[in-house]
């Protein structure tokens, strides 16, 4: 277990950005909370998971609705934290340390703020190893472990539980239509994890690997060194493009943002094109008509000078962008990860191929 | 028809009379302390001639830094009751909480949460508290601050709260000025709300400065109205300037762009605006600054409204050249040129003596010129190539060789070849580029709407007739309206599948 430096927020805010992959914008809001929690004398603790007992009792949340309404309502981990006590309640049981559900943009914060707010430590892991949209994508879910019960709660007097769902998805859908009654933005606590659970499926140290993606472009920027390099070297990812938005089309589709970004190359890829596909998060890329890199892998997109991510919903003609690519968690990558995360889940007519294999 | 258009930089105050678009007279004069004698004398130039009549001028556009400048120094500032209206939401971050310290002790007044505020879809998110509005209403009445500031959540889409509680608070204190953040509108409650205190920060000083410049110009006789330009290279009336003075941030760079692009013909190019202290860079793209698509910073304060993107580095006429070891600026003599420069008998060595020994500008007499050391010279104008060189190659999205147009006081010191330019191109009257894109300048009007299940072409011609009766409100001639931008935004994770559209047009003064 160790304290987390004042320092370390800012990084751990960029590296969300970068493994959002453009559905989860840069916590900007939620690193203020965070500073402002640090000043007040508050501290994260990051608890290693083998250091968690088998028998620990882990809290899984995230706060669940349209980024948008975060921008004007500002971050609630207050809502989080009720839903916790509800479940809390609801089994009869303490627990021992909260988990993020996602470590893709703004919800790596929220169980930091949440941690501080409880006085309980954080572990160092996430169920996605990046952003997704629905909650049966997480890595728990895929191992086949229950959502429900799952807790929701806003910043009024209301809290709700969903006792018991037939799957994964019929939880996603339940809450969704609870979370539009609430204001589109609520907090939520899904069923409680055994430390033991956490060690065999969750993505592992995916809040570490995030400060160190953070950190390696404010070294590089601090010297004058080209960041877009440090992170690829850094999380080991490949650049598959550097160039400028020609166009960007979008529309929504059942709450999703849907569309194309359309990048010409300049440097190395002067004269070609890349194309990338989003539902939210950018899932589909390919150069000059050939597949690159596909979900679950990640693609990312940064800004060319400053390294920082750009998300989906914000990327806009005329930027300078850098694409990278980053490989999926082995979980994600199985078969039944891929049924879940895979193209085919998103609409795609192809089967995966990890990236590495796509571009030799 | 008749313009005058008059820029207030830092250095130097410009001022054009143009008929249509020819230059009738031009002055370029020091920046006084007080701004409006400079305002004063430059007018007396730009009507000199005229026999003793006053000529026909249909409008004055006035283009002025005053109120960055206000913000960056920390001078002229009111302190500024801040209104949040969201509670229960709407309350993990403080108002203000991300300001540098000396502006938030310039800035800050008491500070109130209210309950109130909407959803994204109209619904309260909770009843407003009028009581406490009245109780917040005669604090700030009995604190004698003399500006407010009110922001409620998602009031880019629902102004309803905000706009009930300045009603309460104009019945309790009547005296106290209030910008209302959904007027300033994006979303995004912090920067909104940053924007909107930095606008009543400034109250005070727009009147006042208002009043100084239609002083100075009743003085010469002229009735045309006055117009103060804005970030996005149009005007608006002097009247909206005392209300919205944050919308005058980027005029400066804004207006040199657009006098650039009208003194050369050219719509695609970088402009390099060099002035006394400073080299401000920027895109022309069709004619109209690039704009900055991420938050702005002013003052050490993140806002988000529409902004030129403009980089600026310390290059400027009265940069300070140092001999041993050699070194250029960053500091700069400003707008104390002509008595601190050798050229004009001052002990300190500037780029304009650097640009004098050389060649590249007559000034002063021939002993003062040859007394400047050439090799010295001849260093500072390689480091200057070196610089704006990179400066340029920010600037670009492309590989390609583009055009640079160099205006400016200074705009002589830009080389007539640089690395990844196709040609510099030095227009006649470049040092009042800037006075002649505020003369030039035109109305926009914008919309900004939210819809729900309905089709995108449908959405987008509605707001676009919005936007258009806005311009003509704002003084545009309906014939001359184009298109300047359309952005649509899909909203995620929010049933109904809403669509945001925002339309900008723009137009020619109505005659």
């Amino acid at each position: 277990m160790r304290e987390l430096d004042y320092d370390e927020l800012e990084a751990l805010a960029i590296g969300a950005g970068v493994l959002g992959t453009g559905g989860g914008n840069h916590p900007h809001l939620e690193l203020m909370c965070a500073q402002a929690d640090y000043r007040r004398g508050r501290r994260i603790r990051l608890i290693d998971p083998d250091e968690l007992a088998d028998d620990a009792r882990v809290a899984v949340v995230c706060i669940m609705g349209a980024p948008l309404v975060t921008k004007e309502r500002l971050p609630e981990p207050q809502s989080i934290c009720r839903a916790v006590r509800r479940m809390e309640a609801h089994t009869g049981q303490p627990f021992d340390a909260i988990m993020s559900i996602e470590i893709g943009g703004e919800n790596a914060f929220f169980a930091m703020l949440v941690g501080m707010e409880l006085g309980l430590p954080v572990v160092d892991a996430d169920t996605m190893g990046r952003a997704f949209p629905e909650a049966q994508m997480a890595s728990f879910a895929i191992r086949g472990l229950e959502v429900a019960p799952f807790a929701i709660a806003d910043i009024r007097d209301n809290e709700i539980l969903i006792a018991r769902a037939e799957s994964p998805t019929r939880v996603e859908r339940i809450g969704r239509r609870i979370v539009v009654e609430l204001g589109s933005i609520a907090g939520t606590c899904t069923a409680p994890r055994s430390g033991a659970e956490v060690k065999a499926h969750a993505i592992l140290r995916s809040v570490s690997r995030a400060i160190a993606i953070g950190r390696s472009i404010q070294a590089a920027k601090a010297v004058g060194r080209d960041p877009v390099a440090a992170v690829v070297e850094r999380a080991l990812a490949r650049l598959v493009f550097t160039g400028k938005v020609e166009d960007v089309s979008r529309r929504t589709e059942g709450g999703f943002v849907r569309g194309t970004v359309r990048l010409t190359g300049t440097g190395a890829w002067q004269g070609r094109e890349l194309a990338i596909a989003f539902q939210n998060e950018f899932a589909v890329a390919h150069r000059d008509g050939a597949l690159v890199a596909s979900v679950p892998d990640l693609i990312t997109v940064l800004d060319e000078e400053s390294a920082e991510a750009i998300g989906a919903e914000v990327i806009r003609y005329g930027q300078r962008v850098a694409v990278i690519v980053l490989g999926a968690d082995p979980i994600m990558r199985s078969a039944e990860g891929l049924a879940v995360v895979g193209p085919r889940a998103f609409g795609y007519d192809f089967d995966y191929r990890p990236f590495e294999e796509l571009t030799p | 028809m008749k313009r005058i258009g008059i820029d207030v930089g830092g250095t130097n105050t410009d001022a054009v009379l143009l008929d249509g678009s020819r230059i009738l007279r031009a002055i370029k004069s020091p920046t006084t302390a007080d701004v409006t004698s400079g305002v004063r004398a430059a007018l007396a130039h730009v009507l000199a001639d005229s026999d003793g009549t006053t000529p026909d001028v249909r409008a004055v556009m006035i283009g002025t830094t005053h109120f960055t400048n206000a913000v960056i120094e920390r001078r002229g500032l009111s302190k500024v009751a801040v209104i949040r209206i969201g509670l229960p939401a709407a309350s993990s971050i403080e108002p203000m909480a991300d300001w540098p310290e000396d502006l938030h002790r310039a800035v800050a007044g008491p500070v109130f949460l209210l309950h109130g505020g909407h959803e994204f879809d109209g619904r309260p998110i909770a009843a407003f508290d009028r009581d406490a509005m009245r109780r917040a209403a005669e604090a700030i009445r009995d604190s004698g601050i003399a500006a407010a500031a009110i922001t409620a959540v998602f009031s880019p889409l629902i102004a309803d709260c905000e706009r009930e509680a300045a009603a309460i608070l104009a019945e309790v204190a009547p005296g106290v000025s209030v910008t209302l953040s959904s007027d300033l509108g994006r979303i995004g409650l912090i920067e909104r709300e940053n924007a909107t205190i930095l606008n009543s920060a400034l109250h005070g000083l727009a009147r006042r400065t208002v009043a100084a410049f239609r002083q100075a110009i009743a003085e010469t006789g002229l009735a045309g109205p006055l117009y103060l330009t804005q970030n996005d290279g149009t005007v608006m009336r002097a009247e909206e300037a005392e209300r919205f003075p944050v919308l005058c941030f980027a005029s400066g760079p804004t207006n040199s762009m657009r006098g650039a692009h009208l003194l050369s013909g050219l719509a695609d190019a970088v402009v390099l605006d060099v002035g006394g202290t400073t080299t401000d860079a920027g895109m022309l793209q069709a004619g109209f600054p690039r704009q900055a698509n991420t938050q702005v910073d002013i003052g050490g304060v993140r806002t988000f409204f529409r902004m030129p993107d403009v980089v600026a580095i310390a290059l400027g006429g009265g940069t300070v050249v140092r001999e041993a070891p050699f070194s250029v600026g960053p500091d700069s003599v400003g707008f104390r040129l002509l008595e601190k420069a050798r050229i004009a008998g001052g002990d300190t060595l500037t780029l304009t003596d650097v640009g004098v020994r050389l060649g590249l500008l007559e000034l002063g007499d021939a002993q003062r010129r040859n007394a400047i050391p050439l090799d010295l010279s001849e260093a500072a104008q390689n480091w200057i190539g070196r610089r704006l060189a990179e400066l340029v190659d920010r600037m670009k999205t492309s590989g390609a060789d583009l055009p640079v147009i160099a205006v400016g006081g200074g705009a002589f010191l830009v080389p007539d070849h640089l690395p990844g330019v196709s040609q510099v191109i030095k227009v006649e009257n470049a040092g009042v580029a800037n006075a002649v894109g505020a003369a030039m300048s035109q109305v926009s009007g914008e919309s900004d709407r939210v819809f729900y299940g309905v089709p995108r072409e449908e959405a987008i011609a509605e707001t676009l007739r919005a936007a258009r009766e806005q311009a003509v409100a704002a003084g545009a001639a309906p014939d001359t309206l184009a298109v300047l931008d359309v952005d649509d935004t899909p909203m995620s994770y929010i049933p109904g599948d809403p669509l945001r559209v925002r339309v900008r047009v723009i137009g020619d003064l109505a005659g």
